[in-house]
């Protein structure tokens, strides 16, 4: 397809896609392929050092950390997911009706969306988090998503209210086109491109609040994932004791999940942004 | 061809006026307190059945607020725009726009935003019959759809099998020609319909909305700042300016002999062949 | 005295990015004289604004000049260095007004930071105060308030920021200002004092000559001495204005002026018909006349590109004048 053609000539998106594909690869295919212990099995002792056995090492439960870490990106990356998911779908969703039908409801949504974001998102975290029982990567990822959706809805608030003037939206509507399908068919495929590198930035959101509310003890229950990983990490003071093993794997890897994809999303952006091109 | 639904709200006769669109008062003010703008003035004016008439005006005029309230998509401040006889706001209440739109059409200025890029030219003409109650067959609509592409001059097969981003301005603006004719309108609307095509593919446009005119009699309305095209194509002239018609009347005759100050500086102001433009 | 401009036989091409040449500007031959203004009219794609980039020196990828030259009083002008066109020329020698330039200025910028850019570019040591009284002092001679310098271009009307950009354009006295489509977008009142201040720049001297470039012929009609009509990468007519417009010789011309809707007594009487079809692909241009699919008066012959024939001092590419020609023809 033309689209990707033009996106494989990104640097920026070739290579932030490299590093995520090669990421999400370990995560999927590591524990089938480079490893053959689970990672809730003790393989060794509190903090042992990197050997033979176990390539990063072990944590303080005395498990294999290369392990953890594949099934723990899988998780942090799954958790993004959902919650970039949720995040914008709540958030087009709000900020399509609310530019579209303008007045009383824009005023509505828009002012919901404006008290919402002014509450810092990790207190909601936090309190959500702490009064919902179960905790699954699941609902981790739905109530990230639901505090995440505030931005979005503003900005695809503004787009839909800037597109909503555009003469074939006037067209349709003297066609008798009603407003469900106006704003799904008329306005939506317009912002596409945006909403698409508004779900890449709201997964890297979601993967980074994991990673807090974990290290917070507020992470899934029976379940590794990149944030618990330092949670635990934490916890039995592996930095003052040199266990770097322990915490540095994990923070790369969130490190470089988040940067790729931010790397993907510049790339998009050029070639969704003509003004932003290189010239060749 | 569909009749809007009569009405006589209060008991005027359409028929006796002979006007087929009107405007009373007709009022837009954006924005409230300090900063508002009075867009449209208190407009009054009558266009009879048949008619092709020219609104024309600079920017900031108020003519394309006008427009855009003749074929409600705008509401108004203040006034009432009347379809034979009766107000849009009791059409709208009782029938719904539906109704009027397909007794009220327009074309407007820019044939790269009219037609939504995603979608083929097919599916945009087939659309309209969204305004019907009731829907011919498949067929039936594909036939009269191809009947209108074809009626303007474009080649049926190769443009229905298109995106429009494939075709070219003209040639865009000839498929929401067509599109009108699908639905066969009592009232065409055209906002600056040839104002962003190259000159040589103009007179084509123009020349086949007079052509149709003359064919199913339908009212025609320009809107634009172009007098040469206003006087070409048009019986009446309404000027406008900064909200008021300041002048009104036979093509001719304003051309001729303009009376307000401003229809005269207007038209010494247009770069003509025959006449010395001084500057 | 030699012409102030030359372009000789300039082939302009846009390389895509999938390796194709758009041919904008395939063999055209013009010249310019001081104290003249030249226009250049043709319809959008015809190549007259990739023209008036390749004379104004301002060439940038993806468009490059594949042959041809550009003589400035007789020196060459698309061969120099960067550095010296930008020292030596750009400015001072020719200065350009782009289309759209009114849409293209720093909103966050007043009108007289642009002056100063202006002025420094080519005075390098020239402090603020100087560079403001100077365009100060130009824009109080031609009749603008010079209070404009302290505005933001937001505040100004369309009219009025295309006028301060020509000022602004002109401060150096360039000999030469090109000016693109500079009222397209303009009502017909403003449009009609910023063409007033193109001539007062030119009659007082700030410049000597002006090439004029739109689709617009009433236009020209009335500031052009001299008019060139391209169509599909190539010039079809050339000549003056008397002449092209009230007794064109090319087809195209022809149906071009033939198409012109004034509000003139007379005008409604007329059928007015446009030309059918479109122009061609330029990635793509057919062998021969670029214009014969269209024309109404299409021979055989024109299936080869017809050279220019010289009539009483204009050219015409066109099959239709070969029989008429002095003898002398000229590519």
């Amino acid at each position: 397809m033309e689209l990707i053609r033009i996106l494989l000539r990104s640097s920026r998106f070739v290579t932030g896609f490299g590093i995520i594909a090669s990421v999400l690869a370990f995560a999927l295919l590591g524990p089938t392929l480079l490893t053959d212990v689970g990672p809730f099995q003790r393989v060794g002792g509190l903090f042992d050092p990197p050997s033979s056995d176990a390539l990063l090492g072990t944590d303080n439960f005395g498990r294999d950390v290369f392990t953890q870490l594949m099934y723990g990106t899988r998780t942090s990356l799954f958790i993004g997911l959902v919650a970039g998911f949720v995040a914008t779908a709540i958030g087009v969703a709000i900020g399509t009706l609310a530019g579209y039908f303008s007045g009383v409801i824009e005023e509505a949504l828009m002012g919901l969306t404006n008290v919402l974001i002014t509450i810092p998102p990790i207190v909601v975290l936090i309190l959500l988090s702490v009064a919902v029982d179960t905790r699954t990567a699941t609902t981790m990822g739905v109530i990230i998503g639901v505090t995440a959706w505030p931005w979005t809805a503003r900005a695809v608030r503004a787009q839909t209210s800037s597109l909503r003037t555009r003469e074939h939206v006037d067209i349709a509507r003297i066609s008798g086109v009603g407003s469900l399908e106006m704003m799904l068919v008329e306005i939506l495929p317009y912002m596409f491109s945006y909403i698409f590198m508004a779900f890449i930035l709201q997964l890297t959101g979601g993967i980074l609040a994991e990673a807090t509310l974990s290290m917070l003890g507020l992470g899934p229950f029976q379940t590794v994932s990149l944030g618990t990983m330092l949670h635990w990490s934490l916890l039995w003071e592996s930095v003052r004791v040199g266990a770097w093993w322990a915490f540095v794997p994990a923070t790369i890897f969130l490190s470089i999940s988040s940067f790729s994809l931010i790397l993907m999303n510049a790339g998009m952006d050029e070639i969704f942004n003509p003004t932003l091109r290189h010239t060749r | 061809m569909v009749l809007a639904p009569p009405g006589s709200g209060d008991g005027r006769d359409a028929a006796v006026n002979g006007a087929i669109l009107s405007a009373t008062g007709l009022t837009k003010v954006f924005g409230s307190g300090r900063h508002a703008t009075v867009a449209v003035d208190h407009l009054d004016f009558e266009i009879a059945a048949g008619e092709v008439v020219a609104l024309i005006g600079e920017s900031g005029s108020g003519k394309t607020t006008t427009g855009r309230m003749l074929l409600g998509l705008m509401q108004p401040t203040a006034g009432t725009v009347r379809f034979q006889g009766t107000d849009l706001a009791t059409l709208r209440k009782r029938h719904g726009m539906k109704g009027y739109w397909r007794s009220v059409q327009a074309v407007f200025q820019d044939p790269f935003a009219s037609l939504n890029s995603f979608y083929s030219v097919k599916r945009c003409m087939l659309n309209t019959f969204k305004l019907f109650p009731r829907k011919p067959p498949y067929a039936e609509r594909l036939q009269r759809v191809r009947e209108a592409i074809h009626t303007v001059g474009l080649d049926v097969d190769d443009v229905l099998a298109k995106h429009p981003h494939q075709l070219s301005g003209g040639q865009r603006q000839r498929l929401m020609v067509a599109r009108t004719l699908v639905i066969q309108p009592q009232v065409l609307i055209a906002d600056e319909p040839t104002s962003m095509i190259d000159a040589s593919s103009r007179a084509a446009i123009l020349n086949i909305l007079l052509d149709l005119r003359a064919k199913f009699g339908f009212t025609v309305i320009f809107i634009t700042h172009d007098i040469g095209m206003a006087y070409y194509t048009s019986d009446r002239l309404f000027i406008m300016h900064e909200g008021r018609i300041v002048e009104e009347g036979p093509a001719d005759a304003i051309i001729r002999d303009p009376q307000h100050a401003y229809t005269q500086r207007l038209l010494a102001d247009v770069p003509t062949l025959q006449r010395e433009w001084v500057l | 005295m030699p012409a102030l401009l030359e372009a000789r036989d300039i082939k302009a091409y846009y390389r895509t990015p999938s390796g194709d040449d758009i041919k904008a500007v395939d063999g055209v031959s013009l010249g310019l004289n001081e104290g003249e203004v030249l226009g250049i009219a043709g319809e959008s794609g015809c190549g007259k604004t990739t023209l008036a980039q390749v004379i104004a020196l301002t060439v940038q990828k993806p468009l490059y000049v594949r042959s041809g030259e550009v003589l400035l009083d007789g020196m060459p002008a698309l061969t120099l260095d960067p550095e010296t066109m930008r020292r030596e020329i750009r400015g001072k020698t020719i200065s350009t007004v782009p289309q759209g330039a009114m849409n293209s200025l720093n909103p966050t910028l007043r009108i007289r930071d642009l002056a100063i850019d202006v002025m420094r570019d080519h005075h390098p040591r020239i402090t603020r105060r100087e560079a403001v009284e100077r365009a100060r002092e130009r824009l109080a001679s031609l009749g603008l308030s010079p209070r404009v310098l302290d505005s933001y271009p937001h505040q100004l009307s369309g009219g009025m920021k295309q006028r301060v950009i020509t000022v602004v354009s002109t401060l150096l006295d360039p000999k030469l200002l090109i000016v693109d489509e500079p009222t397209s977008a303009l009502d017909v009142t403003s449009q009609k004092v910023v063409i007033k201040l193109l001539i007062d720049l030119l009659q007082r001297g700030i410049i000597r000559s002006i090439v004029f470039i739109t689709h617009e012929l009433p236009l020209l009609r009335h500031v052009a001495d001299r008019i060139a009509i391209m169509y599909a990468g190539k010039l079809v007519e050339f000549g003056a204005m008397d002449d092209l417009v009230f007794h064109a010789k090319h087809p195209y011309t022809q149906r071009l002026v033939d198409s012109i809707l004034v509000p003139e007594p007379g005008m409604k009487e007329r059928t007015v018909t446009g030309i059918p079809g479109r122009p061609p692909d330029m990635r793509n241009p057919p062998p021969g006349c670029r214009f014969a699919a269209r024309c109404h008066e299409k021979m055989d012959i024109c299936s080869q590109d017809p050279p220019g024939f010289e009539h009483q001092g204009r050219e015409v590419w066109c099959w239709l004048h070969q029989d008429q020609e002095t003898g002398a023809t000229r590519r």
